[in-house]
């Protein structure tokens, strides 16, 4: 039956990650370095790249032409760019202020207890985020579900205006992407030895010195992967800019998007996605940094 | 202790609070679950909206589903979505299943490190940048096979979430039951599909599951690598939204949002029951 397997160890290995490598490397890293290749290209005026060598599409990102066919420097691009890494770092202090306290409770709670939490928060995180997104519409709109009883109360007189504003992409972001801060936490959280917490406080610590210098040094780990977890999705997010910024309100996702779908301009969308693609990158190895540091630390304690 | 206690919370009256607890904490968490839950809420509730416009509560009704139905574009949405998550489910769950045998099994091996991070790759990528670099593979490669673009990407991204549940599975079974089976006779072929599979089962079934919600859900890479006819539902869905909200889009979300919480549901209960199973 076994006959037609390799018969080393190794070759049993590699034969059991060809799949994978296949996959994955046809069809995502291929073409992660094509379009890294399509970036340096110029543009076909129909969507699509001519063979021919251009950094116009790094340039786009900081300079246009004036009428006289000069470069000038266009802080346009620069602007949105600025803009979603100040969204998505408000998007994940909000998620970190909103779930930390949310996975120290259920620490709290009995064992059975915890795991019905988790699953109530794991529920939202697993149906579709457009739809979800989609019913925050409903909610801050125009006679939406804040408006209409404020309205009719009296209380305010005329259109809140919350949607298409930043705010409210970024309570859709902290929104779409609050499971991702909490489960962490939770797992890093649920590791401390309580003890630890009475030991301090009879040693004369407070009740915030027990939270500031026992609780949060010992789930840093679990702060630092919710933080990175939210952030990089919401660096590249499409939907909530899109749905609640009503498209005016640009992110670098919905920027890439337009690229392909409406300017048809495919190299500088390429030229976006490797800077995301570099953000992600700067931010996973400064991650790894303190990772290794705090293992060597550890280590060495 | 208690002296201490004491000492730390001076508000008359009320309880004292054990170390490590805090006030406002069951109220806090309590706010994070109607933060979480009222826009789920919201839509189902409009979904019975007898009105044409969304926003405007026109009575109880449920003519929004029975049109959502009949509605072909929809089915035909629909129809693309379950072909394509099945798909996807099938190919990454087969895929991600050997390579966890290997990675859990396999022992310690030059490159370990290096595949783990390939198979995790599609996580760490943001959806958007994946829904490019595979734009641009298939027509820089001139690859038009209409929804057998859209399956390739999906079993692409579904690996790793397939993969993720079936080697914590691998990684919390020990191999005694396999040593057992290789000590009465049994070849390597037979442990493995008379001892390992069957232990390995709920593991791989729980990766099934995510992989299918997973292909289910997504919708940039589907929007951006998707031609003109395949449309899936959550791209349907976003269509129907940028043309003007009619409750219809609810009816149609809120059946989506049942499904996904169904298998969710099913995978809890499942993923729950192979923790007990360990146990054992």
């Amino acid at each position: 039956m076994s006959n037609w397997l390799p018969k080393s160890a190794a070759g049993k290995r590699w034969l059991g990650l060809a799949p994978s490598y296949f996959v994955i490397g046809i069809f995502m890293l291929v073409p992660m370095i094509i379009m890294g290749v399509f970036s340096f290209l110029e543009p076909n005026p129909y969507g699509g790249v001519k063979p021919v060598g251009s950094v116009a599409a790094y340039v786009k990102l900081f300079f246009e032409y004036d009428l006289e066919d000069q470069l000038v420097f266009n802080p346009g691009y620069i602007n949105i760019i600025f803009r979603s890494f100040q969204l998505s770092f408000g998007a994940t202090l909000m998620c970190l202020i909103f779930g930390f306290p949310v996975a120290y409770y259920i620490t709290l709670q009995p064992e059975s207890k915890r795991n019905f939490y988790i699953y109530l928060i794991t529920i939202p995180f697993w149906t579709n985020l457009l739809i979800r997104t989609f019913a925050w519409i409903i909610i801050l709109g125009r006679g939406g579900v804040i408006e209409t009883p404020l309205l009719a109360a009296g209380i305010i007189e005329d259109s809140l205006r919350m949607m298409y504003t930043d705010g409210a992409i970024a309570i859709g972001l902290t929104y779409s992407y609050l499971p991702l801060m909490v489960l962490p936490i939770y797992a890093s959280l649920e590791k401390i030895d309580f003890r630890l917490l009475e030991a301090a406080s009879d040693l004369y610590a407070s009740r915030f010195e027990v939270m500031t210098k026992v609780v949060i040094p010992l789930c840093k780990p679990g702060i630092i992967a919710g933080c990175l977890l939210v952030f990089i999705p919401c660096l590249g997010a499409f939907i909530a800019p899109n749905l609640l910024g009503g498209g005016k309100k640009l992110m670098l996702g919905s920027l890439v998007q337009f690229q392909f779908a409406s300017a048809r301009n495919w190299p500088f969308g390429a030229a976006l996605s490797m800077l995301l693609l570099a953000a992600v990158v700067v931010v996973l190895i400064f991650y790894a940094r303190a990772a290794k540091n705090r293992a060597a630390m550890e280590g060495s304690a | 202790m208690s002296d201490q206690m004491q000492q730390s919370s001076p508000s008359k009256g009320k309880k004292v609070l054990p170390v490590g607890h805090y006030r406002g904490l069951g109220g806090w968490t309590i706010v994070f679950f109607i933060f979480l839950y009222l826009p789920i809420v919201v839509l189902v509730f409009y979904s019975f909206n007898a009105n044409r416009m969304v926003m405007n509560w026109g009575g109880f009704g449920i003519d929004w589903y029975i049109k959502a139905f009949q509605n072909d574009d929809i089915q035909k949405a629909v129809w693309n979505s379950l072909i394509v998550a099945t798909a996807a489910t099938i190919f990454s769950t087969a895929i991600a299943t050997i390579g966890a045998l290997v990675l859990a099994r396999g022992g310690n091996f030059r490159g370990k490190t290096l595949s783990l991070g390939l198979i995790t790759l599609p996580l760490m990528v943001p959806e958007i940048v994946t829904a490019v670099a595979v734009l641009i593979f298939f027509s820089a490669i001139g690859m038009n096979l209409g929804l057998g673009n859209v399956i390739i990407a999906h079993i692409t991204f579904c690996i790793p979430f397939a993969f993720m549940p079936i080697r914590a599975r691998l990684e919390g079974m020990d191999t005694s039951m396999e040593q057992a089976a290789r000590d009465l006779y049994a070849s390597e072929w037979e442990t493995f599909r008379y001892v390992t599979v069957p232990l390995l089962m709920p593991g791989i079934v729980a990766g099934a599951m995510l992989a299918f919600v997973i292909s289910m859900d997504d919708f940039i890479i589907t929007l951006m690598v998707g031609g003109a006819g395949s449309t899936t539902l959550p791209v349907y869905i976003y269509s129907m939204i940028r043309r003007g909200l009619t409750p219809e889009i609810n009816a149609v979300c809120t059946v989506l949002l049942i499904v996904s919480i169904a298998i969710v549901t099913a995978y809890w209960v499942v993923s729950k029951k192979s923790q007990t199973d360990t146990v054992h």
